[in-house]
């Protein structure tokens, strides 16, 4: 799967947890601008696991503060 | 250095960054929630302590419904007296690392009595349960290993897998379909530590060990369970929730402590593992703290080992237990658990405005509970938490089930 089809499946996957509608960019934050808390993280993270079968550990989503760098890692897991 | 410099040393120190500014979100918080002159949840004292189940707080009887004396051992008189003896033989304090001189005979007697306890070949003694997480699970999994873990594991457990700087990967509460998945996909070859509790304090629900343990095995992972809130009365022999369900020889390390059932202070991990014993060599909360005074040890052994025959007292807590949930439903309160899992009673508040109101007006009813809320709870809720004891009458029982009602009618929760 190449980075424009990873990015158009999180997009799907990330419709029920973004309420206010934001549009999202590669910079867009969940922390800032989604306004995500821990417990939607852990949701929308699992979401994610199940659908591409790939763990992303607590140490990998410190590392990941913006859209584009989740479709980045989430691309390279499922490569590897 | 002389005053004088001291003083413009302080001075200057003003126009640093303050490290503490991070929290002045909290501070402020906590300066609005106390303004209108209410009760701090957080600094109540006990002015005196009358029995396992009675204080005196802001000079008031108040009945004791949020500790973890589970068996009421804090004044057992075979407890305090053994407690009293080791002091007067072996002195107020042991002033050393357990590997050095801080072995004292009550020490190897403790661990003694827990192998006794659990029938299991290995006991080790942390100063607290907190430092028994934080070690074991440090030294355990580290980097490179994967932890999986219940995303509502207390924060010990959470601290034990930061300090060991393993792969940390958590999964929905009690899922075990989410757990399984996860294990599945760490990748071949790496180490795999799961991480369970026996009872979640919470919501004092407990985990479905049976199949999570038996998943674990299969996919080859090592399991440790946290059994902190089932010591001395989930299972026949007391050993906790891995013993009721089956599974406990399979768990290849249960976590323990004594500032619950036991009714001291003190951690534990107890394993049968034969190659446990090294752990005391590499396991850094253990070596690099001052080992426990023998009269806590000297206590801790006396009350363990009475706990093993503590059948009519654990029958005690349930029918308690089972007692208050039942009444707290019938009244109209939201509870965390459809029956009695455990000797904790969550009673779900609306907000942290109401549950505050509750508390308040609990506690001058003469009731002391917990208030619980984020981050300790899960899912942002704002929590009573109820935790029996042993020592409870079902007089006391009923009193705290009108306590319960007049205060929550008078706050409109009911």
């Amino acid at each position: 799967m190449n980075s424009a089809e990873v990015n158009e499946r999180i997009r799907t996957l990330i419709e029920p947890f973004n309420k206010k509608g934001i549009a999202i960019e590669d910079a867009t934050t969940f922390a800032g601008d989604l306004e995500f808390d821990s417990l939607t993280v852990m949701d929308f993270v699992a979401e994610i696991e199940d659908e591409f079968d790939v763990i992303i550990s607590m140490n990998q989503q410190a590392e990941i503060e913006n859209w584009g760098q989740l479709v980045a890692a989430v691309h390279k897991l499922q490569d590897s | 250095m002389n005053d004088a410099s001291t003083v413009s040393a302080t001075k200057s120190a003003v126009s640093e960054r303050d490290l503490l500014s991070k929290f002045d979100a909290l501070i402020e918080e906590r300066a609005n929630f106390l303004s209108d002159g209410r009760a701090d949840p957080i600094n109540l004292v006990m002015e005196q302590v009358l029995s396992p189940t009675r204080a005196i707080c802001n000079g008031r009887e108040t009945l004791l419904l949020g500790t973890y004396n589970y068996m009421g051992m804090t004044f057992d008189p075979d407890v305090i007296e053994a407690g009293k003896q080791a002091m007067e033989d072996f002195g107020a304090g042991t002033t050393g690392s357990r590997l050095l001189n801080g072995t004292f005979r009550d020490h190897r007697d403790v661990e003694t009595a827990l192998r006794e306890f659990y029938a299991m070949d290995h006991a080790m003694v942390f100063s607290t349960g907190y430092q028994a997480n934080l070690g074991i699970i440090s030294t355990l999994a580290g980097k490179g290993d994967y932890i999986i873990l219940d995303i509502d594991s207390h924060a010990s457990i959470w601290d034990g897998c930061a300090m060991g700087n393993a792969e940390v990967v958590p999964f929905k509460h009690n899922d075990i379909e989410a757990m399984e998945k996860r294990l599945k996909r760490v990748p071949e070859g790496a180490g795999k530590l799961v991480v369970l509790e026996g009872v979640y304090s919470m919501m004092g629900d407990v985990a479905p060990l049976k199949e999570m343990v038996r998943i674990a095995k299969e996919n080859d992972a090592m399991v440790l369970v946290d059994e902190a809130h089932s010591m001395g009365f989930i299972g026949q022999h007391g050993r906790g929730v891995a013993e009721e369900q089956g599974v406990i020889d399979d768990v290849d390390f249960i976590i323990g402590t004594f500032s619950k059932s036991v009714g001291t202070v003190g951690g534990f991990c107890v394993s049968n593992h034969p190659k446990f014993e090294v752990l005391r060599l590499v396991c850094r909360p253990y070596v690099f703290t001052a080992a426990l005074p023998p009269s806590v040890m000297a206590s801790s052994a006396t009350s363990i080992r009475k706990l093993m025959h503590g059948g009519n007292k654990r029958a005690h807590l349930w029918e308690n237990s089972r007692t208050l949930h039942q009444g707290l439903r019938d009244l109209g309160f939201t509870l965390g658990t459809d029956t009695a899992q455990s000797a904790i009673i969550a009673v779900i508040m609306p907000d942290l405005e109401k549950g505050a109101m509750m508390w308040e007006a609990l506690l001058k009813e003469g009731l002391y509970v917990n208030l619980a809320r984020p981050p300790a709870t899960p899912a942002g809720m704002t929590l009573l938490r109820c935790s029996l004891c042993a020592e409870h009458s079902a007089e006391q029982v009923t009193t705290i089930l009108g306590m319960f009602e007049r205060a929550g009618k008078a706050i409109g929760i009911i």
